[in-house]
């Protein structure tokens, strides 16, 4: 009897709270996603509507199970949730849906921003900005007496002198992870370099240029003053770095500002010395040395029309500006309308005041990531020189290019 | 056994093996001559929350067209076998004809991503496969010497490393050898280099995994010596120590030879299980030193772009590399089982 009327009392409570949405739907909705605390909040919105099955399935490894799980007729997902860069796989396959008619439909509390069109059409919903930016330890720098860097060329020289000062012995961080995190640093640093990856209107690679080798020489110079592991380090372990006191510079994202700034999880020392700054730029150019993101959610093509509704109207319910309250607001610079910029977003609002570059959404654009994240790892361990390391890359690009049929 | 009684006692097998083991890797093989077909692409506006752009994308209806025309995909035979992500022959050739010395196109050859493998895998397998048989004997032998009360706690002791899951497993000793971490440390203060980092040099990341495969396999060789001992007929062995045998000369000439079919049977198993080396190079990041044909088609299945074709090629390359390296030991038992009947 007791737990009966608990679990009245818990329904109660979470109706109350779904109740300033008033989400009802009427289908099957199932979420796959990334794993971090802003799409584990936007889910939980998605979860609180009433009417039908709401399933999320979270997960680091989204990648490699979204399109398989949308591919199929009906498909199990209904909804991903992406970036810039992931919903071209979900375009190149043909698995999401042109959302024009549900926009026009449910969307009125949509900002004209947040609607990612291709070709004219709607393709996803982006609700939140992502960005990697500097970030320093004041007091370090204050003990070595130097500015907060705003070139690259600035980060090395205030490296050196951290490091002269015996203040630290590895003063910068990043997340140098040989694969997909090495290659984001070579793009955010080729594009800070003013370079192009493809020939103009064509998938025809060219890096193997004076900047992919200014870039290249510029990331080794800077892993020259990283913990020696920096090949294995993630953005999970340079943060971790961080919160433990090992780092006085680095480039990282802006969805990993919130922990760092956590009390819980760091010395009171570091949590009140972390600053947050705007990305550098490189090589004298004015174009910051990083990407702007986006981070948004599809529908599933392969669902019938009452599920793709459901899992339209789930969605909305997840990026409510209702639901901007305390707890979310910090977790993301969030494109919801209403939202007031929290501390933690300085670095990204830097990013796109400073004109910084969209991560290209190319078709091809992940096969040269894969390629970059493979080869240039020779060079970073001194193995072979930066000409040859682009050499490898364009070669192990053009390879996989043609078996997708993007090149002859 | 009558034929038909034979045929009805094989069907349940023969048919699980036809559908789980024979159309899969005939699915893989048809997919490794096919690619997809040429991407038909169109300039397009794109507009986002950092505003409009031309792009290139796909173009949906043509390519669906192409799709439906020839659902495979295009034919390309043996294209992708012989491209810069498998055995890449042309860059071979070059490599060879560049090349001043024997040296200089190994370490060339080293460059291409499947050849790198190999010089990896092979050494993995090569120096794993000896070494947990030569531990798991030594184990064996130690464990069955004990008396009887505590070989039960020392067997389950010694089988732990199997039992750990090789991920976690090797994720475990990755922290333990990071260069904060207690051996990397310790090694840093042992030779009084704090630059020394094991996951920094490609020499070192071998030996790392190479001792992480002993470590995790030598417990199944154990296990299998130990049942293969309780089997050793006593009075052979004591009629060697009445001639005077040594220790050694007892475990050399007539427990070795008593376990030779376990030892084969055992090498066998881990030829095929080290040639698909795959969870340390996940578990210890160490795709940059060191990477296997396991590894590629999970790199190729999990990239931003999956290329399914290039997976099925490893796949298919996999299988044919395992059936070189158990040929010797297939055509050894073979030669046995003849000479016995």
């Amino acid at each position: 009897m007791f737990l009966k009327k608990l679990t009245l009392a818990g329904a109660a409570i979470l109706m109350s709270g779904s109740a300033m949405a008033a989400c009802n739907i009427d289908g099957r909705v199932s979420i796959v996603g990334n794993e971090f605390p802003a799409i584990h909040a936007v889910a939980d919105g998605a979860k609180a509507c009433s009417g039908g099955e709401v399933k999320a399935n979270l997960t680091a490894d989204h990648q490699k199970i979204n399109v398989a799980g949308m591919t199929g007729n009906p498909a199990e997902y209904t909804s991903a949730i992406i970036a810039n860069s992931s919903i071209v796989a979900l375009m190149n396959e043909d698995v999401i849906r042109p959302l024009d008619d549900l926009v026009a439909k449910h969307g009125q509390s949509l900002k004209p921003n947040q609607l990612i069109k291709i070709n004219g059409e709607v393709m996803a919903v982006a609700f939140m900005a992502n960005a990697q930016h500097l970030v320093y330890r004041s007091d370090v720098l204050e003990k070595a007496g130097i500015q907060p860097p705003k070139t690259y060329e600035d980060m090395l020289a205030g490296a050196e002198i951290i490091r002269s000062k015996g203040l630290m012995q590895y003063p910068l961080g990043g997340a140098y992870k040989a694969g997909w995190n090495l290659a984001q640093e070579f793009t955010n640093m080729y594009i800070g370099h003013g370079g192009e990856f493809f020939k103009p209107g064509s998938a025809e690679v060219s890096i193997n240029n004076a900047q992919g080798v200014a870039t290249l020489e510029m990331l080794k110079a800077l892993s020259g003053y990283m913990n020696p592991d920096f090949l294995t380090h993630d953005s999970n372990a340079t943060s971790a770095e961080w919160k433990a006191g090992n780092v006085a510079m680095m480039n990282m994202w802006g969805s990993r500002m919130g922990p760092l700034k956590d009390p819980e999880q760091s010395t009171a020392e570091v949590v009140a010395t972390t600053t947050l700054a705007a990305p550098m730029t490189v090589g004298g150019g004015s174009t910051p040395a990083t990407t702007l993101w986006w981070d948004g959610w599809t529908v599933a093509k392969n669902v019938s029309d009452a599920d793709a509704e459901a899992t339209f109207l789930a969605m909305m319910n997840g990026i409510n500006p209702n639901r901007l309250d305390d707890e979310m607001a910090p977790l993301a610079v969030w494109l919801i309308d209403g939202y007031e910029p929290t501390p933690a977003a300085v670095g990204v609002f830097a990013a796109a005041n400073m004109n910084a570059t969209p991560y290209p959404m190319l078709p091809y654009q992940g096969l040269l990531h894969t390629a970059l994240g493979a080869e240039i790892v020779d060079f970073m361990q001194g193995k072979e020189s930066a000409e040859k390391a682009l050499a490898d890359v364009e070669a192990a690009y053009t390879a996989a290019a043609r078996e997708k049929g993007f090149l002859n | 056994m009558k034929h038909s009684s034979f045929f009805w006692f094989i069907l349940p097998t023969a048919t699980a093996m036809l559908l789980f083991i024979a159309l899969p890797i005939i699915s893989v093989l048809i997919q490794s001559v096919h690619t997809p077909h040429d991407a038909v692409l169109i300039e397009t506006e794109n507009c986002g929350p950092f505003g409009c752009t031309t792009a290139t994308t796909i173009d949906q209806e043509a390519t669906r067209a192409l799709r439906d025309e020839k659902p495979l995909g295009k034919f390309v035979g043996l294209d992708i076998y012989f491209d810069r992500g498998h055995l890449a022959i042309d860059e071979v050739a070059e490599t060879w004809a560049n090349a001043d010395s024997l040296g200089q196109f190994f370490s060339d050859l080293n460059n291409l991503p499947f050849y790198r493998a190999m010089a990896f895998t092979l050494t993995f397998t090569f120096s794993v496969t000896p070494l947990m048989l030569v531990f798991g004997l030594m184990i064996a032998l130690g464990v069955n010497a004990l008396h009887q009360r505590i070989k039960g706690v020392l067997i389950f002791f010694s089988l732990l490393p199997m039992i750990v899951s090789p991920l976690i497993g090797s994720l475990v000793l990755f922290w333990m050898i990071d260069s904060r971490g207690i051996f990397g440390s310790a090694l840093q203060w042992l030779f009084d280099d704090p630059d020394l980092s094991l996951k920094a040099s490609t020499g070192l990341t071998w030996i790392m995994l190479i001792v992480y495969g002993v470590w995790h396999a030598a417990p199944f060789s154990f296990i299998v010596f130990y049942a293969g001992l309780q089997t050793l007929p006593q009075d052979t062995l004591e009629s060697a120590q009445i001639d005077g045998a040594s220790r050694w000369q007892q475990v050399r000439y007539v427990i070795v030879p008593h376990l030779m079919p376990l030892i084969t049977f055992v090498a066998l198993i881990q030829l095929m299980d080290n040639f698909r080396v795959f969870e340390p190079i996940v578990g210890f990041n160490s795709e940059a030193h060191a990477a296997s044909l396991s590894w590629f088609i999970f790199n190729d299945l999990g990239g931003e772009t999956r290329l399914l074709s290039s997976a099925a090629t490893s796949s298919v390359l996999t299988i044919i590399g395992v059936s070189i390296l158990l040929t010797p030991v297939l055509i050894r038992t073979w030669r046995d089982f003849n000479a016995k009947s």
